[in-house]
């Protein structure tokens, strides 16, 4: 039942293991089930789904935090907008919506590191960060992020100073929180396309670092 | 209600383990359930805390062993159910079978980004002026609500302080169960890990949660 038995320790379905497969089919049936049901009764239109994945899948991703943050990096007047109203200050750039109607940024210092989180379900800064990994919404994190977050970012491999303080905000209303990383060292002749490279998912989530080689934004 | 989504401070559940290079979809399913979710909820005929609670309401071993998307189809099958847009026979046949409820409103195609842009918001005005201010020691009240609640079971029948105002949101509680948005003053309350989790906690974390002010007395 519980994810134990999954290498992984969390439950999804690309591990295509062998026993899995009867309860895939099982799933993937359902969901074509309903969709034929929607589609021929005139509910749901298959193309408004298309465009639906089309806009995850090619415009509503990290890269669009990732240019918030290097904005934030490069110009103090932006940032100071973001603190205040991050919410107006993202939509400047055009990112607005969905999972992102009212967002908050919180500011990583060298005496403060924030986490986000959302315990109850999977509520996560669409607008910003596009679609929430798999563990983000999977027990492991959800359950551990408010108990032990420092345990949690070490599993992540970012080992933060034991008095190093750690802000966690389970998200368990409609604001969503968007991690702004500390710019990392030596980064001042980059403008701001060569800074969002730096800024990965996991740096705006709070379980990585700006400029940590072992993951880039998507 | 006390289910298996309310995760926090629960134990067992083994590393976290992110996969790396991980795809957006596993699976071609897993997108048709994202849009269906989407595009069914565009019908207009639930509120998103509705949703919620209908994931929330599966059994606590289907919860668990459900990835989540297929939380989210398993959900969206219970809210067309209770709609009546889709009827057992429907479901049995894999196939429209029994005519459904006439839908507020359809989602085109051609309204898909504009309708992404503008997202739900959740303010709503509200006459009067919030109880509580910046500061201000809370004390979370003490409830088990067999129905949709926001306030997980971690953070209640504690102490913390008001760290953000949020203005009026829509109210979960009553939304969830067709009783009206309810619009409430929305704070963010932050708690000392230790008034949380006890003595062994880690001195230099706080957490906080989203609160609405149904949800705080004075401390």
């Amino acid at each position: 039942m519980a994810h134990e038995d999954h290498k992984h320790g969390h439950s999804h379905p690309h591990d295509h293991d062998h026993d899995d497969h009867s309860h895939l089919t099982s799933i993937e049936a359902r969901v074509r089930a309903l969709e034929t049901i929607l589609v021929g009764k005139g509910l749901v239109d298959p193309a408004a789904m298309d465009a639906i994945i089309e806009a995850y899948e090619t415009k509503i991703g990290p890269r669009n935090g990732a240019r918030v943050v290097a904005k934030a990096w490069s110009d103090p007047a932006y940032a100071a907008r973001l603190k205040a109203d991050a919410t107006a200050a993202i939509a400047e750039l055009g990112y607005t919506g969905r999972q992102g109607e009212h967002m908050i940024a919180v500011f990583n210092s060298p005496d403060v590191h924030h986490l986000v989180v959302c315990t109850l379900c999977s509520c996560y800064p669409w607008s910003v960060l596009g679609l929430p990994p798999v563990w983000y919404k999977s027990a492991p994190y959800r359950s551990r992020a408010v108990i032990d977050p420092r345990g949690v970012i070490a599993e992540f491999g970012v080992t933060l100073p034991k008095d190093k303080q750690i802000r966690v905000w389970d998200s368990t209303a409609e604001t969503r929180y968007l991690v702004i990383p500390e710019r990392p060292a030596g980064t001042d002749g980059l403008n701001e396309d060569a800074l969002a490279d730096l800024v990965s998912r996991d740096s705006m989530i709070g379980t990585g670092i700006a400029g940590a080689p072992t993951e880039k934004a998507a | 209600m006390n289910g298996a989504q309310d995760m926090g401070g629960q134990m067992g559940f083994g590393p976290i383990a992110p996969e790396k290079d991980e795809p957006l979809f596993h699976a071609a399913w897993e997108k048709r359930a994202l849009a269906l979710t989407l595009a069914a909820g565009g019908m207009g005929h639930w509120s998103i805390d509705e949703s919620r609670h209908a994931r929330e309401t599966l059994h606590p071993a289907d919860y668990l062993s459900s990835s989540y998307y297929e939380i989210w189809a398993k959900g969206l099958e219970k809210l067309l159910l209770r709609h009546g847009f889709v009827t057992e026979a429907d479901l049995k046949a894999g196939a429209p079978v029994d005519p459904a409820a006439p839908a507020k409103r359809k989602l085109e195609a051609a309204a898909v980004s504009a309708v992404l842009a503008r997202g739900g918001p959740t303010t709503r005005d509200k006459a009067g002026a919030p109880r509580f201010k910046m500061g201000d020691k809370v004390r979370t009240i003490l409830i088990h609500p067999t129905g949709h609640t926001r306030l997980p079971r971690y953070a209640r029948g504690k102490v913390g302080t008001i760290a953000l105002l949020h203005g009026a949101h829509v109210f979960p509680d009553t939304s969830a169960h067709g009783k009206g948005e309810q619009p409430d003053w929305l704070y963010t309350v932050r708690f000392d890990a230790r008034d949380l989790w006890g003595r062994d906690a880690d001195p230099a974390t706080v957490i906080s949660i989203d609160a609405w002010e149904a949800y705080l007395e004075p401390a």
